[in-house]
C-alpha cells in the first residue's frame, strides 16, 4: 500500500544536484533541477552501484558519476546502458517541503 | 496528400540502399515502394559472398535485409520476378508471370553480371554459361560452385583480378587444385603495379594456387557432359574439370537500351543519377556517370545519397561529381590496398617506396604538387586509414614522407581486422568486443560517435578510439560517415573550442545555465555540463558565475570518487618533498579516521584511499596542508627528482623548480590534467620527457622544456619545445605554453593529443618565438587566472552550497 513521507525542505538539496534519503529499509536519491522540478529514484546505478545522488542532472536526465550511465528521470529508463531505474513520485508542498511516495 | 507510386528495379546492394537512403530522408510518407529482384532472396551483401565460398561464412550471415523487413517498411517486393520490360509511354513496368506494376518514379538498379569473354565452347546452344562453367556474381553461383569443387580435382578461373583471386581462394578451400589464367602480365593490373602483382602472386604460389598469366585463353574443351580442360592462344592446354570466369562485370543495361534510354556501356545518368527521363533513375553498376562504371561498394553507397536527396526533395543541390577509387582488401590472407593510379604519369609526379620482397610488404604512393594521387599497400596496412582519407578529401601530405609509410616509434604490431577473433576485447574500459561493434553497425550505427553511444566502446579511457573507428568504418564497408559534432567543443553546441570562447565573451554568457539558455533554447545536457563549465572558468576566471551542480562530484568536494562512493584525499607534495611534521600529521589522520588504504601516488604524493564523504572537511583540517587537485580536470602536480643538492650527476636545481613551477600553477584548471616533472640531469630520473610538460637539466645551466609527452594509456615521448637558459625563463615559457593550451584545446584532450594536431613547430611558433604577438596577452592571462585559484580545502570552513559534503540526508521510517 502506498505510504507518503515527509522529507524535509527542498532547499536543503543545491539546486541542480541531488541528495540520499535513507527512507525505511530504502535507500532514495533525490534530485531538485534548476527549474524547481524534484524527482525520486533508486539510489544506486544498476551497472556498479554507483550513487545516482553525486550525478550530473540535466532537465530530466541523469548521468552516473561512475560510468556515464544516463537515465530519463521520469520513466526511469536508460538513456545509454541496458538497464533502467526504479523511479518514485514524489512532489514539494506549497512552503517546500518535499513528500516521497513509496509502496 | 496522394503518395507517388516508386518503382525500384534491383533488389541488391545499390536498390535497397537508395530506399533506406530515401526513407531517412522522410520518403516512407512521400512513396509507396515496389521493389523486383530477380533473385529468390531479401537483400545480400554481394561484397561478402568469397567468405560464402571459402566457408567463413553462413549465406544467412550475409543477408543486409531479410523477407521481414519488407514487411515492416511496406515494402511490396516482387522475388523471383524478372522484368522483362519498361512502358515509359503509359509509366508501366512489366514483369515475368503477368506482373505489372505502374509508377511516377522509377529507379533502375540492375547491377551487372559476369563479362564473358569470346572463348569457343563455353556458352551452351542457349547462349548461356554450358555446364561446369560459372560466373561469380550470385549467391546461386556460389553455391553452384562450391557443389562442383567438391566433386573435381582440378579447377581453372580464367581471370586474375580481384573477383578471379577470391573465388580460387574459395574453390581451393574445397579441395580441388586451381589453375589462375590472366591475361595480362601481371596479377590484379587495375589496383596494382608490376611488382606488386609479382609479389602477391609469389604469395598465391607459395599457397598452391598454380597461376598463369600473359595466357589468352581460345577454347574450352570436353564434351557435352563435362568439361575437361582449356586451350590457350600459344598453343598450350590445360587439364581441368570446372571453369569459373571472372574477367570483368557488364552492366545489366538492356532495361534501360530497349525503352530507349540513353545507354553506352550502361544507363547514361546525370549529377543527380537521373536518367534522359526525368522520371527514371539509375544507381550503381548499371549507371555510367561521366563516363565511368564503378563495381566497387563506396561510390554506390554516395550515388544513393544524392539520389535520395533529389527525389525527396530533400536537397536540390546535392550532386554526385564522381569517385576517387580506394580499396582496401584481402586475398588469400594479402592485405591489400590500392588508391587511385598505379604508375607516375606526369613527370612531376613524386614517387615514395618501399620494398621487402622476403616478407610480403610493398608500399609505394604516387604524390603530385603534395597530395596523393595514387597508392599500393601490401602486407602492412598500418597507414592506411590515414592515406585512403587524404587521398579522398585531396589534403595536403605532411612533408615528411617516411611518416606517411610507417608508424615511427610507440607499439605498432596490429592485427588485421579479418584476423581479428570476434570476442576480441577492443575497449578495455567498458568491455566492448569486436563482434558488438559490429552489431551495433549492423543494427544501423554509421558514425563513431554513435557507435560509441551505442555501445559505450572508447568512452572509457579513449586510448581504443582510434581501433574503434577504424572497426566501425571496416564494419560499414566505407560507408562509415563523420560526425559533424567531432569538431565541436560539446556535442549539444555546434561550435568550436574558438568558435565557443568567442561566443561566451560577446553574449557576456558567465554561468553554465546560462550557455544553456542562450545557445540551447534552454536544453540541458547535463553530459556537457563540466566541459562548459572548465571552459568558462578558464575564459571569465575570477568573474566566472560558478554554479556546482555543472561540476563534476570530483570538483563539487574536492576528490576523486570511488568505485564505492568513497574519496581520495592527496595533499599537495611538489617535487616530493615533505617534512617529518607534515608526514606526522597525515599519518595520524589515517589513524583517526581509520583511513583503509594510504599509499604512494605514481606522482610522488601520498593518497589517502577510502574516505566518506563526511569525513572530507574534518580531515583536511587535520592533515593541513593544500589540496593536491589530483582529482580535476587541471594542473595536477610537479615531480622531480633529487637535483643538484645532493645527487653527483645533477646539473640543475630540479627540486626547487618543481615547487616554484607548482606553487605558479596549482589550482589552474585545465582542458585535460597537467603533470609535470623536472629532471637534474639527462639521465630524467623523474621522467620528464613523458609528461605534459617536463623540464631537463642540461650542462650549462640552460633547462630543456618537453611537452606533449605521455605514458599512461598513451606513450609519447614529448617535443622538445625550446631550450631556455634560466630557470626564469623556463618559468615564463611553460605559463605561456599551459595559458595556449587552456584556451585552445578540446575538453578532456590532453597535451600529447593536441600538441600532435597543431604540431610542435605551431606550438613553439606561438609560445616560443611570439609569431602571433599573443604572449603578452597569454602572460596578462595567466596572471589574472593564477590570481583567481585559492585552495578548495578551505571550504571546509565556508561551504559553497548546502550540504556540501553530505551525501545521506534525512532518515525516515
Amino acid at each position: 500500500m502506498a505510504q507518503l513521507h515527509k522529507l524535509g525542505p527542498a532547499a536543503q538539496i543545491p539546486e541542480g544536484e541531488g541528495r540520499t534519503f535513507t527512507v525505511g529499509s530504502r535507500q532514495v536519491a533525490v534530485f531538485r533541477t534548476r527549474a524547481g522540478v524534484v524527482y525520486a529514484t533508486q539510489a544506486e546505478c544498476p551497472h556498479r552501484k554507483g550513487p545516482l545522488a553525486d550525478g550530473l542532472l540535466g532537465i530530466d536526465t541523469l548521468v552516473c558519476p561512475l560510468h556515464e550511465w544516463t537515465f530519463d528521470l521520469t520513466t526511469g529508463s536508460a538513456k545509454t546502458g541496458t538497464c533502467g531505474v526504479a523511479v518514485y513520485p514524489i512532489r514539494q508542498e506549497a512552503d517546500g517541503t518535499l513528500v516521497l511516495t513509496l509502496d | 496528400v496522394q503518395k507517388q507510386r516508386l518503382v525500384v528495379i534491383g533488389n541488391g546492394m545499390a536498390g535497397v540502399r537508395t530506399v533506406e537512403e530515401i526513407f531517412a530522408r522522410g520518403g516512407k510518407d512521400q512513396f509507396d515502394v515496389v521493389i523486383f529482384g530477380d533473385e529468390p532472396y531479401g537483400n545480400y551483401n554481394r561484397i561478402l559472398l568469397s567468405n560464402v565460398m571459402n566457408g567463413s561464412q553462413e549465406p544467412d550471415e550475409i543477408f543486409l535485409n531479410t523477407i521481414p523487413w519488407y514487411r515492416e517498411n511496406d515494402i511490396k517486393l516482387h522475388v523471383g520476378v524478372r522484368v522483362t520490360h519498361i512502358d515509359r509511354i503509359s509509366k508501366l513496368v512489366h514483369g515475368q508471370r503477368g506482373v505489372v506494376e505502374p509508377y511516377d518514379k522509377l529507379i533502375i538498379a540492375t547491377g551487372s553480371r559476369a563479362f564473358v569473354p569470346p572463348i569457343k565452347g563455353i556458352l551452351n546452344d542457349m547462349g548461356e554459361l554450358r555446364s561446369g562453367a560459372y560466373g561469380f556474381r550470385t549467391l546461386d553461383d556460389c553455391r553452384d560452385i562450391v557443389a562442383h569443387a567438391r566433386r573435381v580435382k582440378s579447377a581453372a578461373v580464367i581471370g586474375g583480378g580481384l573477383l578471379g583471386l577470391e573465388a580460387a581462394r574459395g574453390i581451393m578451400q574445397h579441395g580441388a587444385t586451381v589453375n589462375v589464367i590472366h591475361l595480362s602480365g601481371s596479377l590484379m593490373n587495375q589496383q596494382l603495379d608490376v611488382p606488386a602483382g609479382a609479389m602477391l602472386r609469389k604469395s598465391m604460389e607459395q599457397m598452391g594456387i598454380m597461376v598463369h598469366t600473359g595466357k589468352s585463353t581460345t577454347e574450352v574443351l570436353g564434351d557435352d557432359h563435362r568439361i575437361t580442360g582449356l586451350a590457350f592462344k600459344d598453343g598450350g592446354t590445360l587439364d581441368c574439370d570446372m571453369v569459373v570466369v571472372a574477367t570483368g562485370i557488364k552492366p545489366n543495361a538492356e532495361l534501360g537500351m530497349m525503352c530507349g534510354l540513353t545507354v553506352e556501356r550502361a544507363i547514361v545518368v546525370d549529377n543527380h543519377m537521373r536518367s534522359a527521363d526525368y522520371d527514371v533513375y539509375a544507381v550503381g553498376e548499371c549507371a555510367q556517370h561521366r563516363g565511368m562504371v564503378y563495381g566497387l561498394v563506396a561510390p554506390l553507397w554516395d550515388q544513393a545519397k544524392v539520389l535520395a536527396d533529389h527525389i525527396t526533395h530533400k536537397d536540390r543541390t546535392s550532386s554526385y561529381n564522381g569517385s576517387k577509387l580506394a580499396t582496401k582488401l584481402k586475398v588469400m590472407g594479402v592485405e591489400l590496398a590500392s588508391m587511385g593510379i598505379t604508375e607516375p604519369t606526369e613527370p612531376e609526379d613524386e614517387v615514395v617506396q618501399f620494398s621487402e620482397p622476403t616478407k610480403g610488404r610493398y608500399k609505394k604512393l604516387i604524390i603530385r604538387k603534395g597530395r596523393l594521387v595514387g597508392a599500393i599497400m601490401m602486407g602492412d596496412l598500418d597507414k592506411v586509414g590515414f592515406l585512403m582519407q587524404a587521398f579522398d578529401r585531396n589534403t595536403a601530405l605532411p612533408d615528411e614522407r617516411l611518416s606517411l609509410l610507417f608508424d615511427l616509434g610507440g607499439p605498432s604490431k596490429k592485427v588485421t581486422y579479418d584476423e581479428m577473433p570476434a570476442d576480441a576485447q577492443v575497449c578495455n574500459c567498458n568491455g566492448v568486443s569486436k563482434a558488438m561493434i559490429g552489431a551495433s553497425v549492423a543494427a544501423g550505427q554509421r558514425t563513431l560517435k554513435s557507435v560509441m553511444m551505442a555501445t559505450r566502446a572508447g568512452a572509457g579511457c579513449g586510448a581504443c578510439k582510434g581501433l574503434v573507428s577504424e572497426l566501425v568504418g571496416w564494419y560499414c564497408g566505407g560507408a562509415m560517415e563523420e560526425d559533424p559534432s567531432a569538431h565541436y567543443y560539446v556535442p549539444s553546441i555546434p561550435l568550436t573550442r574558438s568558435e565557443l570562447n568567442k561566443v561566451v565573451r560577446e553574449k557576456n554568457l558567465r554561468s553554465v545555465s546560462s550557455v544553456f539558455d542562450a545557445l540551447c533554447d534552454g536544453k540541458v545536457d547535463p553530459g556537457s555540463k563540466p566541459a562548459l563549465a572548465s571552459l568558462l572558468s578558464i575564459v571569465w576566471r575570477g568573474e566566472y558565475v560558478d554554479e556546482r551542480d555543472a561540476r563534476f562530484i570530483n570538483d563539487r568536494v574536492h576528490g576523486n570518487i570511488q568505485k564505492d562512493g568513497t574519496f581520495s584525499v592527496i595533499p599537495e607534495m611538489p617535487g616530493g618533498i615533505c617534512s617529518p611534521d607534515e608526514l606526522r600529521r597525515i599519518a595520524d589522520a589515517a589513524d583517526k579516521y581509520a583511513v583503509p588504504l594510504m599509499k604512494l601516488t605514481g606522482g610522488q604524493r601520498i593518497d589517502l584511499v577510502g574516505i566518506a564523504r563526511e569525513d572530507l572537511p574534518a580531515i583536511w583540517r587535520d592533515i593541513g596542508m593544500p589540496a593536491g587537485y589530483a582529482w580535476g580536470k587541471s594542473y595536477r602536480t610537479c615531480k622531480s627528482c633529487i637535483g643538484s643538492d645532493y645527487c653527483r650527476f645533477g646539473l640543475g636545481d630540479s627540486m626547487s623548480l618543481a615547487q616554484e613551477l607548482e606553487g605558479r600553477f596549482r589550482g589552474l584548471d585545465s582542458p585535460g590534467k597537467l603533470k609535470l616533472a623536472t629532471a637534474g640531469c639527462p639521465r630524467n630520473c623523474s621522467e620528464a620527457l613523458v609528461k605534459d610538460l617536463g623540464v631537463v637539466a642540461v650542462e650549462g645551466g640552460r633547462w630543456e622544456i618537453y611537452v606533449g609527452g605521455a605514458a599512461g594509456a598513451h606513450i609519447r615521448k614529448g617535443d622538445l619545445l625550446t631550450v631556455c637558459d634560466t630557470a626564469d625563463d623556463v618559468m615564463k615559457v611553460s605559463g605561456r605554453f599551459i595559458e595556449y593550451y587552456r584556451q585552445n584545446a578540446k575538453y578532456k584532450e590532453r597535451t600529447y593529443t593536441w600538441v600532435e594536431r597543431l604540431g610542435i613547430e605551431r606550438v613553439r611558433a606561438v609560445v616560443v618565438d611570439d609569431a602571433d604577438g599573443i604572449c603578452a596577452e597569454l602572460d596578462r592571462q595567466l596572471a589574472a587566472a593564477v590570481e583567481a585559484t585559492y585552495d578548495p580545502w578551505l571550504e571546509r570552513d565556508e561551504n559553497k552550497t548546502e550540504n556540501q559534503f553530505k551525501l545521506k540526508l534525512k532518515v525516515v521510517s
